[in-house]
């Protein structure tokens, strides 16, 4: 690693000014940046450890509204429950030690193609929660590793409204054990979404021939016949773009198969 | 250079550390508790696992800076008061749970998280549960067996010598 | 047997409290007085020439020490190969030269041209950025049949990029070539026996000091046989003498293998550490792991099987390319020719077997011996193929193996490719693996998989493999460069314990226990009293080390030498204490009595007399009691096994699932089973990691795609099953002491092509044509070959 600085504030406001610093960077749980520093791929003067910021913590429902703190880890959105879909989703990111330390914000800052929370909340139809403003997932998603978040700008929550029904299926990468595919399924009262990680060169997207068929039939059934072209899917030694595009339909299917 | 203070098996300690300074190079190079091992790059064969705050981590991932005001826990600590092995590491002993001993204080550190939580796993909850931890001697078998009997499992069907 | 347990014992592992308190000490976890830190630069390009390095920048950065390049090291010697391959036509290989680092060229992604010595690791990292490499690159050479074709080289030098092309027994080519011609039937098979990468979980480390007093140098390594690497060291590269240069290999955090064979970065910190005056050291992260460490496997086979109207096997007739990557790594001329095509008659009474071997040169990283060795190849090969013929015959593939088994009657067996074996019962390995896995309820198992939809599959393999390869006289006539005994010095103390110096190094294989079960039983003493002592070669007499299953069948029998001649001195010690003839001395629990009567004096008692030696009779005895010996084996051990597994298969997404995984291994005697087992469990996990999960994977331009554990799929525990290991019908072995043969690569070599018949036969039972699947069966190649059938 490159040497650098680590400032820890403890507000959100901290946290900003800290960051309009050119060369500082934001620091969430470290899951993805520490391995990147390690190879000398990045070199920030100061990280802006998050880690550090109550503010950013916790969990809490209202109005059928989950709002979860940018800097709650996996294992504490695993371990709340009342978004079943998302804990469980949650409980299968990394493994153990990762989820003590990874956090929700950092994950969708980072907007990792293969990465699982992106689908959750583009899936949920989620708000993203800045310390600047809020922004709908449909706008967030920009690409593969490419958000709408500005420079220096944080994201303190993300809020779920929680659907009636949901699931997620990961079929995972069995070496880095994020998805080769992974969909994400809600059924809520305005119609179904499905979003789909580890698939598509664009990142994170939605399949919405899926959501057209499911919103008129909520069955596994109702995909029957739907297929996924395997443009613009991602091919790599561990699956081919056509094998991706069927691992799509096969887990949408699973999805809605077991959606609660 | 900043300095850090936290709690490292009970006994508080110091030391002054770079922002890049990992968790586990600060055991290892500053405390010299080399038991903590570095086997990857990528936050992935678990050799490093240890607990701050009660929760595994994996010290190669995380800053000693971060860890500032921390109550950490490592393999050296885990012993029982008089030096004897504590029930995971007795069992990982009694059931052959180890060979070339490398990813050792990794895994009794998981299986020590996992029992906290979870006091007596299913077979698929133990595997499931090492999956950040790599063995590339014992095929897993005899540590799962360790840790389903460490948490007071009868293990004697589970084929072995 | 002693009360702490002797040979048989299931004696739990006393090395186990280091490990588990965090006090092992492993390479990494030592530090010397005044260390700095060595970086390597490494080549990011496959294939280039090296136009100049400027290292001016790099020497004027804080804290860097010292820089060296491969001009540096032109006067020394390069890493040799350890074994001679003649090829067909009589022309020995091809043996371009190792050097410490890369001069002239740059031959794979990773080949380090440049060092820096700094204060600091990161003072050493900044300092290789800082480094001017002009290196122009050239087309990669990746394939091997490419490779054989192509008109540019890895090694301008040679002028070809085949390294040999070995004939096994040549002169039974026409015989294999006749017999397959006339056969009734004959199966073909084209597989790939996949790249794999070793992965000990701890890297590479090495660790040099000098001391200029009186010029001599300590290196500490990860080392699975410290004395090969002093002698290669000594005699090859740096023309240290032996006597100034201790090579400490202290616990080894795995090896299977990749820690076989003397590195560069060795020869570069001892050199460093002579040049600057300090301790100097280096530590590999895993992607110098992936790019550097010795590979494993790496075969392409065609292979034959010729049989009559019966079934009965007429003729094997294999054509394999082997890739050697770069460079020749010490052992990898051996690997794809005298362990491999050695094994190619199996188990079986075939009359005729024919093996050609083309080594190639690639722009990859060197390829040697990883866990199996050669044996898994050949196993391979010929399990998949017989399983093959099975089906395309109409015969259950279990009768087809006994069918055409050698019997326990027909030992000594001259298989047909040139080894004998000297005892073994394989209906007998079958029988108990169709008892343990309850072969007989299988139907009703496939019934209930396909009730979840998923497709279920039965594999079985029938295995023979070579250990503790040997006897020197043999091995130096095919072409091996080093002996192949091992040795041991017992060390009976003065107040009666025991410390035990081995020639074989320990990194899991347990000899701190196992060992001392041996002496104990033999002496008939607490084996708490006896420590066994290795890695160390100012402490150790001169070993072989730790690989092909050796170390207990060679070192253990030295150990058995030496404690007999520990035995016999202290009988006279006793007779002389006793007023006897050494005669009617006999050891029994650690007492040395005069038959027939009551007078008697402890192991204690003579070990105290013969280092305190009054009243002692120096004429006709030397004080002490210590003894060493050197064994060299008069032939391979040879274990062998039937194996099954049960697998089943997502139709959906083609994900194999490991359902059962059965073991039975005829290991001869067996001292601690707790430890082979252990030893099987660990072969069975790498061995269905090759089967449904690894693999090395370079692209068009020689760049390693599955460099880190990101990209390349180490098995994991959720990927495996457990296991049933079964070692009841031992057979001993007929030549050495113990009775014993190798455990440690057994399960390696068994469970590739069980897991693949198991693979194949869920797919025909879900009636796909599928024949053949290449490793790793990943759920896309599996998913992608049920599309195709």
């Amino acid at each position: 690693m490159y040497a650098f600085d680590i400032e820890r504030p403890a507000t959100v406001a901290e946290a900003v000014a800290a960051l309009s610093n050119e060369d500082a960077q934001a620091l969430g749980g470290g899951q993805t940046l520490i391995p990147t520093l390690k190879q000398r791929l990045a070199s920030p003067e100061k990280l802006v450890s998050l880690t550090g910021v109550a503010e950013m913590k916790g969990i809490s429902s209202a109005g059928g509204v989950l709002t979860i703190g940018g800097g709650t880890t996996h294992d504490d959105v695993a371990a709340d429950g009342s978004y079943k879909a998302l804990s469980e989703l949650a409980a299968n990111i990394g493994d153990p030690a990762v989820r003590s330390r990874g956090t929700i914000g950092g994950s969708i800052a980072n907007n990792d193609p293969s990465a699982c929370y992106p689908a959750a909340a583009l899936g949920s139809g989620a708000t993203i929660v800045t310390n600047e403003r809020e922004i709908a997932a449909d706008d967030y998603f920009v690409g593969m590793f490419e958000t709408a978040l500005d420079e220096g700008e944080i994201i303190t929550a993300v809020k779920f409204p929680i659907p009636e029904k949901a699931n997620y299926q990961k079929f995972v990468q069995p070496a880095s054990r994020f998805a080769l595919v992974g969909v994400f399924v809600a059924k809520t009262a305005d119609g179904v979404r499905v979003a789909v990680t580890g698939a598509s060169n664009e990142g994170v997207h939605r399949w919405t021939a899926a959501e057209e068929a499911l919103s008129k039939d909520f069955s596994a059934g109702a995909l029957d016949g739907l297929t996924v072209s395997a443009d613009d899917l991602i091919a790599d030694l561990h699956g081919s773009a056509e094998y991706r595009a069927h691992l799509v339909a096969v887990m949408t299917k699973r999805a809605v198969a077991a959606a609660s | 250079m900043t300095k850090v203070t936290m709690t490292i098996n009970g006994k508080s300690v110091s030391g002054e550390v770079e922002g890049r300074t990992l968790l586990s190079s600060f055991l290892r190079e500053d405390l010299h508790l080399t038991g903590t091992h570095i086997g990857c790059d990528t936050s992935q064969c678990g050799a490093c696992v240890v607990h701050v705050d009660g929760k595994p981590v994996k010290s190669c991932t995380m800053f000693a800076a971060e860890a500032d005001g921390a109550d950490v826990a490592t393999i050296e600590g885990q012993a029982n008061a008089d030096g004897s092995l504590n029930v995971i590491q007795a069992a990982f002993q009694e059931h052959h749970g180890l060979q070339c001993g490398f990813c050792t204080p990794g895994m009794v550190m998981s299986a020590a998280a996992l029992l906290k939580d979870n006091h007596k796993p299913s077979e698929a909850e133990v595997r499931e549960y090492l999956e950040g931890n790599i063995c590339r001697c014992t095929g897993y078998h005899n540590i799962v067996k360790a840790i389903m009997a460490a948490s007071g499992q009868d293990v004697s069907a589970i084929a072995a010598e | 047997m002693p009360k702490d347990g002797g040979i048989g014992a299931s004696t739990v592992r006393r090395e186990d409290v280091r490990f588990l308190t965090g006090t092992g000490q492993y390479c990494d976890d030592m530090n010397m007085f005044g260390q700095t830190s060595a970086v390597f630069a490494r080549s990011t390009v496959a294939n280039g020439v090296i136009k100049s390095i400027d290292t001016s920048a790099a020497e004027a950065m804080p804290g860097v020490l010292a820089v060296f390049t491969g001009e540096d090291f032109v006067e020394v010697g390069g890493n040799p190969a350890g074994w001679l391959i003649n090829s067909r036509d009589g022309e020995p290989m091809k043996e371009p030269k190792r050097p410490v680092l890369a001069h002239g060229k740059v031959r794979h992604v990773g080949d380090a041209y440049a060092a820096v010595i700094a204060e600091t690791i990161e003072q050493a990292k900044d300092a290789v950025e800082a480094i001017e490499a002009d290196i122009e690159e050239l087309p990669a050479l990746v394939n091997m049949k490419d490779a054989l074709a192509a008109d540019h080289y890895v090694h301008d030098e040679i002028g070809t990029n085949q390294c040999f092309d070995w004939g096994w027994i040549e002169d039974n080519r026409a015989a294999t070539d006749a017999a397959i011609k006339g056969a009734h039937h004959v199966t073909t098979l084209e597989l790939v026996n996949n790249r794999l990468v070793p992965n000990a979980m701890e890297p590479r480390c090495s660790m040099a000091q000098y001391n200029r007093a009186n010029d001599e140098y300590v290196l500490h390594t990860t080392s699975q046989n410290p004395h090969l690497t002093r002698l290669l060291i000594s005699a090859f590269v740096l023309g240290i003498p032996e006597n100034k240069l201790t090579v400490i290999a202290p616990d080894v955090g795995g090896g299977f293998g990749s820690k076989i064979y003397h590195y560069g970065e060795e020869a570069l910190v001892l050199a460093a550490a002579k040049k600057i005056g300090r301790p100097v050291k280096w530590t590999a992260d895993r992607t110098e792991a992936f790019l550097t460490d010795a590979h494993g496997r790496d075969h392409v086979t065609k292979i034959e099987l010729a049989m009559d109207k019966d079934g009965n096997f007429l003729a094997f007739r294999t054509e394999t390319m082997a890739n050697v990557g770069a460079y020749l790594s010490n052992f990898s001329t051996a690997t794809p020719t005298f362990l491999h095509g050695t094994l190619m008659a199996g188990n079986y009474t075939v009359p005729n077997v024919y093996v050609n071997v083309k080594a190639v040169f690639t722009n990859t990283a060197p390829v040697d011996a990883y866990r199996g060795a050669g044996r898994p190849e050949a196993t391979f090969s010929l399990e998949r193929v017989i399983d093959k013929a099975a089906r395309e015959i109409g015969m259950d593939p279990i009768e087809l193996r006994r069918k055409n088994f050698i019997k326990p009657d027909q030992y000594p067996f001259a298989s047909a490719a040139g080894l004998e074996y000297d005892s073994g019962n394989y209906d007998a390995l079958m029988d108990q693996m169709e008892k343990v896995a309850d072969v007989a309820g299988f139907e009703a198992r496939r019934k209930a998989s396909e009730k979840k939809g998923k497709l279920r599959g039965f594999g079985v393999n029938a295995y023979i493999e070579a250990c503790g390869i040997a006897p020197s006289n043999l091995v130096g006539v095919l072409g091996s460069r080093v002996g192949l005994y091992d040795a041991a010095t017992v060390r009976v103390n003065a107040t009666g314990n025991l410390s035990v110096m081995v020639g074989a190094h320990s990194h899991g294989q347990g000899h701190e226990t196992a060992f001392p079960q041996v002496v104990a039983e033999m002496l008939g003493i607490d084996p708490q009293s006896i420590d066994i002592v290795h890695g160390d070669t100012s402490k150790i007499p001169f070993g072989m080390g730790t690989y092909g299953s050796r170390s207990l069948a060679v070192c253990g029998s030295a150990v058995v030498r030496a404690t007999e001649k520990i035995i016999n001195k202290a009988k006279k010690i006793a007779a002389h204490m006793l007023e006897a003839s050494d005669g009617d001395i006999e050891l029994k629990d650690g007492v040395f009595s005069v038959a027939g009567t009551d007078k008697s004096v402890t192991f204690g008692e003579v070990a105290l007399k013969a280092y305190i030696p009054h009243e002692f009779p120096l004429e006709d005895i030397e004080p002490g009691l210590e003894e060493t010996a050197f064994y060299d084996p008069a032939n391979f051990t040879y274990p062998s096994g039937a194996y099954c597994c049960e697998v089943e298969v997502d139709p959906e997404t083609g994900k194999v699932t490991v359902e059962s995984m059965t073991a039975v291994d005829d290991f001869g005697n067996v001292i601690n089973p707790m430890i082979v087992t252990g030893q099987v469990h660990g072969g069975l996990g790498q061995g269905i990691g090759q089967a449904l999960l690894e693999n090395t994977t370079y692209d068009e331009n020689g760049q390693l795609l599955s460099a880190s554990y990101m990209d390349y799929v180490m098995p994991r525990a959720d990927d495996l099953p457990f296991y049933t290991v079964d070692h009841s019908q031992g057979n001993a072995c007929t030549h050495n002491p113990l009775g014993v043969k190798g455990c440690g690569e057994a399960g390696a070599i068994g469970s590739p092509p069980t897991v693949v018949n198991a693979v194949i036969d869920a797919l025909q039972s879900g009636g796909k044509s599928v024949t053949h699947i290449d490793m790793p069966m990943t759920p896309h190649r599996v998913w992608s070959a049920m599309q195709n059938a």
